[in-house]
């Protein structure tokens, strides 16, 4: 088994138990901050697909931004008022595990009888070079060059929704 | 060693020497707590309440502005360090990015969405009772000196 | 990335709308009375990149290195939104001071909604679907809670915005698989891909989320729980928009998935999927509609039976079709407009209810936008000579040349059941008495009436000549 594989199982079992302790804790903040633990070790994953790039991404802006918008959300809401969602309303936890169960099992059969089109490794040079952040620069200002710029007016639309939605004086 | 290789071991360094540390003074450390040692401000006043205190929403829409320009700056990291080869059409892309999100910025400029307005009471307080000036400590002597 | 002058040409649609967002900003910035300026800026700005793109509709080309393409079928595109849009900055203009949302903000995120539109029905690569998507989807959110202070307004806007971000999710993780079954995110490589070899598995599950997704911005029936509150809640003008041009962009991209389609081997892979989707929401939208007493509701439920309309021609698969479905989005779109631009006019301020009752009498109160309304009921229920008719006529052709029988009997049997609840209007228009309480006051606006009239004379126009332009449509 090499380093990389040793790797990916150790980041994976990280994901998952985090991702299941970020359902069962009851206090809201205890699951937003395994949520960031998960986000932490998802980067760590991208890193051993040598995604070094992504990975940097991923801390800086699910682990810190959006987590940070996370708990002032948990704050605002002063969560230890709230009822559970499930506590009363069993069926709709059954429900939703049933669901959990379905999409677990769709995942398994698409990795064991899907076809993942093949044909497609390469070597971990060129793997390590797709990675490069001056690699995505690249792609950015030619192949991507107007979703880059479409992003700029997402972003804009976004920072105007966002204050005409939460100004508090709006004129 | 390649490049990960050496800041995995950096990282595994790291997460080594701390839990060493923490375990040595485990091991090494009196161990007496009192229920005076495990209030969570030993030395200070005791807790009041709950501390879930309702936030203002001006943190969330700081916070807010701080994600979208957060984006704005994964998505610039790349275009900075290569745009040179395109020369002027590659400047102008990245150039055409940075201006909206500029225009973005202005627009919450204008609007005052980035002044931190203060309670209401604050400003009575700060208006009813006038604090003294504060002099500097060095023209204070001055002035001393001088009378 | 070189662009030659004749992209910027075929671009000019885009920059064009791109530069008017800037120039409203800027506007909205340094002026105090700005938004008397940006309605009748927006209203021009559409109207003008209407027109353009309908004159430049033979510009086929693809720029971008093949991640958008121009002309034909996406110029009509441009022209439904655009034109469209330029008709609700009409109705907005008395309307955003009677709901007491008269900012300058309603405007730019209006622009904003189309640009994301025209990139998305532009696509022919699956990033530029998403990202026009989530831009469209981002103002529609804001615009639907626009009433910061109507209860109703904020529920509209949080119940699309949480429905709509998971079905975003679907929609990427769908995208996500098809990218892992064929490894490319352009519809071209996509198609030429898998018609080489056997079609993976992974492929028809990716198709079958994406599907999903838009189904729930159509409004398809399992998809439709949000349509009636986020209608009912969001200012009626947004609505107008919402259920017109935003219905056609999302459309544009499930014919962007759907058109490769028709000419590969087997073109009717989906159609046991949008058959059954079709029906259901036909058959539910229609029955639903006849308990109404609200006319927004009525008319939500209306707009989740016509999604099941133009689903028909999508379960064809097939260039009639296709040409059916942009010919009903072009005819839904102006008569959904007309008759949301009358509600607008009618709706009291304040808290009061679109009852249908409050419309007792209306042909002795103002005959005109009685008149008008009942126009456009006919047209919506789809009597002839009207657009609606031939909206529906080319669908049912179409899946008559599929061999699909009968679900075009049962969309005629879904139009019948509907026809009920559209006349109804028209009967409590003409022949009910006002009474006291639902006397309102109707709104003067003569900008309002001016897109009315605008979309009445489109729909009769389309009525009149549905030969030259499906004939247009079919030219590319």
């Amino acid at each position: 088994m090499s380093l990389e594989t040793i790797l990916f199982y150790f980041f994976a079992s990280i994901c998952a138990v985090t991702s299941v302790l970020v359902v069962v804790r009851r206090e809201p903040v205890f699951s937003a901050l395994f949520l960031v633990l998960n986000f932490a070790s998802l980067a760590g994953i991208y890193v051993t697909l040598y995604a070094q790039f992504i990975a940097v991404v991923q801390v800086i802006v699910y682990a810190g931004a959006i987590m940070v918008l996370f708990l002032f959300v948990i704050m605002l809401l002063r969560p230890e008022k709230e009822k559970s969602i499930f506590s009363g309303n069993p069926t709709l936890q059954k429900l939703s595990i049933g669901v959990g169960v379905l999409v677990f099992f769709q995942l398994i059969y698409i990795i064991i009888a899907g076809t993942i089109s093949s044909g497609k490794s390469v070597a971990a040079e060129q793997r390590i070079r797709t990675g490069e952040v001056e690699f995505i620069g690249r792609e950015l200002i030619t192949n991507y060059l107007l979703p880059f710029e479409s992003i700029a007016f997402l972003l804009l639309a976004a920072t105007i929704g966002a204050l005409v939605i939460s100004k508090k004086k709006f004129e | 060693m390649t490049e990960f290789g050496k800041i995995l071991a950096f990282m595994i360094l790291a997460i080594v020497f701390v839990i060493v540390g923490i375990f040595t003074a485990y091991l090494i450390r009196p161990h007496r707590p009192t229920d005076e040692k495990l209030l969570t401000y030993e030395c200070g006043e005791n807790a009041q309440g709950s501390p879930w205190v309702r936030f203002n929403f001006r943190f969330y829409i700081v916070a807010l502005i701080f994600l979208i320009f957060d984006v704005e700056i994964v998505l610039l990291v790349p275009w900075v360090l290569i745009y040179q080869e395109y020369g002027i059409l590659g400047f102008l892309t990245g150039f055409i990015f940075i201006f909206l999100l500029v225009a973005g910025m202005i627009y919450e400029w204008r609007k005052g969405d980035l002044e931190w307005d203060r309670p209401e009471s604050e400003k009575f307080m700060a208006n009813t009772f006038k604090l003294p000036k504060l002099t500097l400590p060095a023209k204070k002597i001055k002035e001393e000196v001088t009378n | 990335m070189n662009l030659t002058s004749t992209d910027y040409l075929n671009i000019l649609p885009l920059l064009l709308v791109g530069a008017g967002i800037l120039i409203s900003l800027t506007v909205e910035m340094y002026s105090k009375k700005s938004v008397g300026f940006l309605s009748w800026f927006s209203f021009l700005l559409h109207l003008l990149v209407a027109y353009y793109s309908l004159y430049t509709v033979n510009n086929v080309s693809s720029v971008f290195g093949g991640m958008m393409g121009t002309g034909g079928t996406v110029n009509i595109f441009y022209f439904i939104f655009n034109f469209g849009a330029a008709i609700v900055a009409l109705l907005s203009m008395d309307y955003i001071k009677k709901a007491e949302i008269y900012f300058g903000e309603y405007y730019i995120l209006l622009q904003s909604a189309v640009l994301g539109m025209m990139l998305m029905a532009s696509a022919t690569d699956l990033v530029m679907v998403f990202i026009g998507l989530e831009l469209m989807s981002i103002c529609f959110y804001v615009l639907a809670g626009f009433q910061r202070k109507n209860v109703r307004s904020n529920e509209a806007s949080l119940k699309y915005f949480l429905l709509g971000s998971f079905t975003t999710g679907f929609i990427v993780y769908g995208m996500a698989l098809i990218y892992g079954a064929s490894g490319s995110l352009n519809i071209q490589s996509i198609f030429s891909m898998l018609s080489a070899e056997s079609t993976p598995i992974l492929f028809y599950v990716g198709t079958l989320l994406f599907i999903i997704g838009f189904c729930f911005k159509i409004a398809a029936f399992p998809f439709h729980m949000w349509v009636p509150d986020v209608y009912q809640g969001a200012p009626t003008s947004v609505t107008a928009m919402m259920s017109t041009i935003g219905k056609a962009a999302a459309f544009s991209a499930l014919l962007l998935i759907m058109l490769p389609l028709i000419g590969s081997k087997n073109p009717q892979t989906f159609t046991p999927l949008f058959t059954v989707l079709s029906a259901a929401s036909m058959i539910f939208g229609s029955i639903v509609a006849l308990a109404q007493t609200d006319i927004k509701r009525m008319l939500a439920y209306s707009s989740i039976a016509h999604a099941g309309y133009m689903l028909i021609g999508l379960a064809a698969a097939n260039d009639t079709g296709a040409s059916g479905i942009v010919f009903y989005l072009a005819a839904y779109a102006f008569m959904n407009l007309g008759a949301f631009g009358i509600v607008s006019l009618i709706e009291g301020n304040g808290d009061t209810e679109g009852t249908i009752e409050s419309y007792a009498g209306l042909s002795d109160r103002n005959p005109l936008l009685a008149g008008l309304l009942a126009l456009f009921m006919f047209t919506l229920s789809g009597l002839p000579p009207f657009a609606g008719f031939f909206g529906k006529y080319y669908v049912f052709i179409a899946s008559l040349e599929a061999g699909n029988v009968w679900i075009a009997v049962l969309g005629a049997l879904s139009s019948a059941i509907s026809a009920y609840f559209y006349l109804r209007i028209i009967v409590v228009m003409y022949f009910r008495k006002s009474d006291v309480a639902s006397d309102n006051i109707i709104t003067e606006s003569h900008t309002s009436l001016l897109g009315i009239v605008i979309s009445a004379i489109l729909v009769i126009m389309m009525g009149l000549t549905p030969g030259s332009i499906v004939r247009l449509i079919n030219s590319f």
